[in-house]
């Protein structure tokens, strides 16, 4: 008998908040309705907490079903829910991470109109993203899915008065749908092959299958196609460019959407679907490689972002590159290792970029920010944190889950590992920049700073007119409050992963063992007999040799000075040497507008997808099919019924003699008829 | 014994008068009158088969048709009678107000 916790609930507590304030929150003040919504979220990580306390004794995957949902023949979907190790830990960055950005959103939200909209929303993402990790088959994980999405883009276009916001949430929106499309092809042809979605059979079938090492084969088709998902939820290339835009969102839901948990569902969806990638070598190979240039290709573009909030946005989309090289070389624990540091320590640094926004009156330009550091001092430590928790500083998250990703993308091949080491130099450099440029130096705003800036803060300074406060101030204790705890996530969240080249043990990697060695195939059978079964116990995650201890320190080394390198730099040309980044940046001249105008991905992809899309629906799909086919066809029916009436009006004359004849005429005619039928 | 055919043909015979008076006459009273000749054109098939056939239901429709054709002629002298108040005139060219 195994026990029963509900698991269905955690999903619905959010969706019960999300409801009540969305149908009745109009009627509510502004403490009832974040009342509601911090209560839902906060009893679903305290429902999450008890299911931690009861786990140790379970027997793993623990599925509970709910309902029956779709039942056709053979083929059944339910409402059931699986717990793991993968989906606990999941489920615990998602409660937990989301219930602190929610407390936070109380206080940064406080003065906008539509509060009790916002929450609705919040909580709205909060019970899809719950129902992705925690369902246990792809149907059901789709919806969350597809939810997610629905929650982001409702979210992104919060300040939908802006038509920069109202569009940046439909293109994510509709740049999402790119990558669902390869998702749901993906689940059709795992129905049409396998008969199942349900994660336990589905995997147990997979894994009696052979390596696809030599040709692509169906396994492969379907990681390509699961890739293309995780390629759009995850802002990789060449769907990533939905993400920068999303920044028009309050900055809360950058941070728990855009940062913490929605973006990083495609990486915990190849992870999920580790059974399927381990066999299909090729799928990984492009997975990786497409990690690669997304991590180096968005950390250069967040090099020269003014825009703070863009810089982390970039950053965001480098980082979750390094998650698809984690999955990409099968080190999927890896991946999950940086998704719960960079949870952790992003969340926190977007947090802290909407405190200092909120101190600056809503101003987003970095070169007016500087000299905040006094002033804004819990804010200050906080994001010191963070930025030395990404950059990989040693002992902090960061660092940890990093070097995790670098020593396995060496295993695999040098390359990703240089590619990965460059990335990290840029993202110690960037990010120090951000750091310096916000915090140190002068400060460069206006001194009573009015401007309406993206999140219209600016009545916030008018508050502390009154009493000679310059705009700059604080953020309230119901935002620091959250940045603080973050702030200690981000310090000591990586020692549940502490490398064994380190004197640790790796606890998050033998935790979440069971879940990726369970079904890994022995790779190195393919080199045997085909058909000969291979041990099972015979893995690919940790197996390290155990005299490699001494060279991943050696790069480990490296990566750390790249990361003091990256420090080095920013200090040097950010405050020692202030007029050298616009000397450099002339000298590289075309290169760095290129880099500055996001390499004009956005205008390539308007003028290759975009453009030619809208011109062929004006052109032939509005003007030819439904205005020269539909609305044609219905006009003529008309204007052809009115002419045909029009001809017959005329036996309308009024005449009653002529009314007569018809009759005698019909009459005749039938009387005709019938005596033509009966002589016939 | 007169053969049925004969009835049949005098009976076509009136109607036919019937309805060509109907067409060609403009004088509505005239045009009654032909109307009712169609009917008593019917009427005699009615009867000449009744008795070909010693049918009673032949006969029993003639006595339907002499009712309605009797209540036809109460309401339609009735319109004539408010026809000519209203327009002084019994031709039915005149009467062609009943159009688009």
């Amino acid at each position: 008998m195994t026990p029963n916790f509900y698991l269905w609930m955690i999903p619905l507590l959010p969706l019960a908040g999300a409801a009540i304030n969305g149908l009745l929150g109009k009627r509510f003040s502004r403490q009832t309705v974040s009342a509601v919504a911090l209560t839902f979220c906060i009893a679903a990580f305290g429902w999450a907490l008890f299911v931690v306390s009861k786990f140790s004794g379970l027997v793993l995957p623990h599925v509970e079903t709910l309902a029956p949902w779709l039942r056709a023949g053979n083929f059944q979907v339910d409402f059931a829910f699986q717990l793991d190790q993968l989906s606990l830990v999941m489920l615990l960055i998602v409660t937990g991470v989301g219930s602190l950005i929610h407390i936070y959103s109380v206080g940064y939200m406080w003065e906008e109109g539509g509060f009790y909209r916002f929450f609705s929303y919040l909580n709205l993402f909060m019970f899809f993203m719950l129902t992705l990790i925690l369902a246990s088959n792809y149907l059901l994980m789709f919806i969350g899915w597809e939810g997610v999405g629905l929650a982001s883009y409702l979210l992104i276009g919060f300040f939908f008065v802006k038509d920069s916001a109202a569009s940046a949430g439909k293109k994510a929106f509709i740049v999402n749908r790119i990558g669902d499309f390869g998702l749901l092809i993906a689940l059709f042809l795992l129905i049409k092959h396998f008969g199942t979605l349900n994660f336990v059979p589905l995997f147990q079938n997979i894994a009696s299958m052979p390596v696809e090492t030599a040709s692509a084969g169906l396994l492969t088709t379907i990681g390509l196609l699961l890739m293309v998902g995780a390629c759009g939820k995850s802002a990789q290339i060449p769907l990533y460019v939905w993400l920068p835009d999303a920044m028009e969102g309050p900055t809360p839901v950058s941070a728990l959407i855009h940062a913490a948990t929605m973006v990083t569902a495609g990486v915990y969806m190849v992870a999920r679907s580790h059974t399927i990638f381990e066999r299909a070598p090729m799928a990984l190979t492009v997975i990786a490689i497409i990690g690669c240039l997304t991590a180096l290709f968005a950390a250069t573009i967040g090099v020269t972002q003014t825009d703070i909030k863009k810089v982390l946005a970039y950053s965001t989309i480098s980082q979750l590159g390094y998650m698809f090289i984690a999955c990409g070389v099968a080190a999927f624990s890896a991946g999950i290792f940086h998704l719960m540091t960079h949870a952790f320590f992003k969340g926190l640094l977007f947090l802290a970029a909407g405190s200092v926004i909120h101190a600056v009156g809503g101003e987003q330009d970095m070169r007016k920010m500087g000299g905040l550091r006094k002033k804004i001092p819990y804010t200050f430590w906080t994001m010191t944190a963070g930025t030395f928790a990404i950059a990989g500083i040693p002992g902090l998250a960061g660092f940890f889950s990093k070097d995790e990703i670098l020593w396995r993308a060496y295993q695999a091949s040098w390359a990703y590992w240089a590619i990965g080491l460059f990335t990290a130099f840029l993202t110690s450099f960037y990010m120090f920049r951000l750091w310096f440029m916000t915090f140190f130096g002068e400060y460069k705003g206006e001194p009573e700073s009015r401007a309406q800036g993206h999140d219209s803060h600016g009545h916030d300074t008018q508050v502390h007119e009154g009493h000679g406060h310059s705009g700059v101030h604080e953020s309230p204790m119901v935002m620091v409050l959250p940045l603080i705890l973050l702030a200690i996530l981000s310090v000591v969240g990586g020692y549940v992963g502490v490398p064994g080249s380190l004197g640790g043990q790796n606890h998050f990697d033998k935790f979440l063992g069971p879940v990726f060695r369970s079904t890994a195939p022995a790779l190195n059978a393919h080199h045997e007999q085909p058909g000969e079964t291979a041990p099972p116990e015979q893995t690919t995650e940790g197996h390290e040799p155990e005299a490699g201890h001494g060279t991943e320190i050696i790069f480990t080394g490296i990566s750390v000075s790249a990361g003091f390198l990256g420090l080095f730099l920013a200090w040097l040309l950010y405050v020692n040497k202030p007029q050298l980044p616009q000397r450099i940046a002339a000298s590289l001249g075309s290169f760095y507008h290129a880099v500055l105008n996001k390499y004009y991905v956005d205008e390539i992809y308007a003028t290759l997808f975009v453009k030619p899309l809208i011109d062929g629906s004006t052109s032939i799909l509005w003007h030819g099919v439904d205005q020269g086919v539909i609305d044609a066809s219905v006009n003529s029916t008309a204007d052809g019924a009115r002419e045909v009436s029009d001809s017959l009006r005329h036996m309308q004359s009024g005449n009653l003699r002529s009314y007569a004849g018809w009759i005698a005429a019909g009459a005749a005619a039938v009387i005709a008829y019938m005596i033509w039928m009966g002589t016939r | 014994m007169v053969p049925l055919s004969y009835y049949l043909v005098l009976s076509g015979i009136l109607f036919a008068c019937g309805v060509t008076g109907f067409l060609v006459k403009r004088n509505i009273i005239t045009i009654f009158m032909s109307i009712e000749l169609m009917l008593n054109g019917v009427n005699l098939s009615f009867v000449a088969f009744a008795a070909h056939w010693h049918a009673l239901s032949g006969q029993v429709f003639v006595f339907f048709v002499m009712v309605v054709a009797a209540a036809e002629a109460a309401v339609g002298l009735a319109i004539i009678i408010s026809v000519f108040r209203t327009r002084q005139t019994l031709n039915v060219d005149r009467v062609n107000l009943l159009k688009l």
